[in-house]
């Protein structure tokens, strides 16, 4: 099956949704990137039993500190689906560039910018 | 252990608004284990607060830095070639940790990040509970190990109050009433006769009534 | 008996009488009138007045200066004073304040917590528990001494009592609680607003078996019910209070206008029933904001006029 998604996300692989944590979401938009989202198992299907409801929960967690911060929350998401759910996953690129085209870049690009100059 | 929990954003972005060089600097300790001021959470309060200047056009550098303990002169030296060259420190250790540093760096301003709240135990994962005020001179053996001076809300020492119910404390449905606990254990033990015993007045002077307190252990001291 | 006080309340016990005692909440304001005004309401048909202490933790006039107007009307006050709002400095004060204006009664409680009152934030003191209050009281009177040791110049000769609740949990530990109460030194008991007759009833006999009614006088408790919304709220929402499912159904099932009359015709049914228990040495009619029900209830149940003593 070969699927296009947006060119811009770039993934990155963990063992389970479970090992991220708050700081791997807040590091990625301090650096720059405009959204970050987690793809995790369908809920109750985690081979690790609670890995992604785990990630669900730090989601959440990042959201609220970059909400305190001005940053908005709603850069970072979390998504669940099935591994045999490839058109899904494309989905889902497509749905967060959108969200994240209407959030405007990230501010932290623009400090930067003007850092520059 | 001692139980913190983190100050609110906007409380610490206030008290660090004017710095140009601060650092975050975490405690091994019991606020590791209650996830208030370990290294993680200093990580993400140093990238959130990086974040927010940065957005505010601040230019700020934070630095990030965990000691084994704040509580101890040891540790604390650890930092002793670098703290003067930050305008603050942001301690995320217990009151305790916040006050021993300002102690040992007069030269920069030590602020708290997290508000220590009490002596507690980890019930379960992300779930913290008072166990103990350290009013020092423990009363446990008379109460079946359940300490009514931290426990109930009037630190009633011949309870319960008139406000129990159903096991529950008169202020609220989800507080367990101390003294249905100690009824409870001592019962289990076949010790309720124990509990007919007036406990008389408390001496309070060993308590935070008689001002601070210390504790000396001249056989260890050098 | 011998009588170890002035009060008019113990020498009515002691005579062999069932007491009455009522209570009135002073006012959030400084004016004595609204005092002067609930104790004439009362005073013909009851022995003595309780004056409730930031009750619920409002604040209020203080117990004592209320007290004292009770006093000055030439009438019997029972001071109620509780633990929450004053260390054993403060209260062994108030104590001697009391008696040096004649207010020879007392009643120790440990206080509502703070949290439901208008000062939630506040601190709470909680020195003592009520049970050391009751023997701080009893060691100044019989001792005439401080609690540090000094010597007391005309040690403060007041009457003890304590509450007692039948209807708290654990019910096990009710009855010892009473004799704990009666081994510091209460000489009275008031108890909780009683609705569940039969578990006071209960309670009562349990005491009785161990004794502990020869030892103590018992005023039973009684709240008239306003209406079946008080009803509801009594035992749904306070602490303590325990309010049978058949009293909720009997007032809802009167029409409203008729609720109060109900109410104070359950009030009253309930004293004549405690009147005839061994135990019971009188009662304690608390009517909140309601104090003109006051001689109808006693009246109703059979205590007026009330005996004189001297």
């Amino acid at each position: 099956m070969r699927l296009e998604y947006p060119a811009n996300i770039k993934v990155i692989r963990a063992p389970c949704t479970g090992k991220i944590d708050v700081i791997h979401l807040l590091r990625a938009i301090e650096k720059g990137a405009d959204g970050a989202y987690v793809v995790g198992c369908m809920e109750g299907e985690c081979l690790y039993n609670n890995g992604n409801f785990r990630a669900k929960k730090r989601v959440l967690q990042a959201q609220k500190v970059l909400d305190s911060v001005g940053m908005g929350g709603q850069r970072v998401q979390m998504y669940n689906l099935s591994s045999a759910e490839g058109p899904k996953f494309a989905a889902f690129a497509r749905e967060m560039t959108e969200k994240i085209r209407e959030l405007g870049p990230n501010p932290m690009k623009l400090a930067k910018k003007g850092e520059a100059a | 252990m001692i139980v913190a929990s983190p100050k609110p954003m906007e409380e610490i972005i206030d008290t660090v608004k004017d710095c140009k060089k601060l650092l975050i600097l975490g405690c091994n300790e019991c606020v590791t284990v209650c996830e208030a001021g370990g290294k993680k959470e200093v990580g993400v309060l140093a990238s959130a607060l990086r974040m927010y200047f940065a957005k505010q056009g601040r230019q700020i550098q934070i630095d990030e830095r965990t000691l084994e303990r704040q509580c101890d002169h040891e540790y604390l030296e650890e930092i002793r070639d670098i703290a003067d060259t930050y305008d603050a420190i942001l301690s995320l250790a217990c009151g305790v940790g916040v006050q021993f540093t300002a102690e040992k760096y007069l030269a920069t301003v030590v602020l708290p990040g997290v508000n220590t709240c009490f002596l507690g135990a980890t019930e379960e994962r992300g779930l913290w509970t008072e166990r103990c005020q350290a009013c020092g001179a423990c009363v446990l053996a008379k109460t079946g190990g359940i300490c009514p001076v931290s426990r109930c809300a009037k630190r009633v020492l011949n309870g319960p109050c008139g406000g129990s119910t159903n096991g529950k404390c008169e202020i609220s449905k989800e507080v367990d009433c101390a003294w249905q606990l100690i009824v409870d254990r001592l019962t289990a033990l076949g010790k309720m006769d124990e509990y007919e015993q007036i406990a008389p007045l408390k001496d309070w002077s060993t308590d935070r009534a008689g001002g601070p307190r210390k504790v000396v252990k001249e056989d260890v001291q050098s | 008996m011998s009588l170890n006080t002035e009060s008019k309340l113990e020498k009515i016990l002691k005579a062999g009488h069932l007491a009455v005692t009522s209570e009135c909440g002073p006012p959030r304001g400084t004016s004595l009138d609204k005092i002067e005004e609930k104790a004439n309401l009362i005073k013909d048909c009851v022995d003595a007045i309780n004056v409730t202490d930031n009750q619920t933790s409002v604040t209020r006039m203080c117990s004592l200066a209320a007290c004292i107007k009770i006093k000055l009307m030439g009438l019997e006050p029972v001071l109620q004073m509780v633990t929450r709002d004053r260390n054993r400095i403060a209260m062994q004060s108030d104590i001697l304040g009391a008696a040096a204006f004649g207010v020879n009664n007392m009643l120790c409680l440990s206080g509502d917590h703070q949290s439901f009152g208008d000062c939630a934030t506040g601190q709470n003191v909680h020195d003592l528990d009520s049970m050391q209050l009751v023997q701080t009281v009893r060691h100044m009177r019989d001792e005439g001494k401080f609690l540090g040791g000094g010597d007391i110049a005309g040690p403060p000769k007041i009457f003890v009592g304590a509450a007692a609740n039948p209807f708290a949990d654990p019910f096990e530990v009710r009855v010892p609680r009473l004799a704990k109460k009666i081994a510091a030194g209460a000489e009275f008991i008031q108890t909780q607003c009683i609705y569940n007759v039969e578990k006071f009833e209960k309670w009562l006999e349990i005491a009785r078996d161990r004794g502990l009614t020869e030892k103590v006088f018992i005023l039973a408790g009684v709240t008239p019910m306003k209406s079946a919304g008080m009803a509801r709220y009594m035992k749904n929402r306070v602490p303590g209070m325990d309010v049978p499912d058949e009293i909720v159904k009997r007032l809802s099932d009167t029409p409203k206008e008729k609720q109060a009359d109900e109410g104070i015709k359950i009030c009253i049914e309930t004293m004549q029933r405690l009147k005839e228990v061994k135990g019971v040495a009188g009662f304690h009619v608390m009517a909140i904001e309601w104090e003109e029900k006051v001689p109808e209830l006693v009246e109703g149940a059979g205590l007026y006029p009330r005996p004189e003593v001297d």
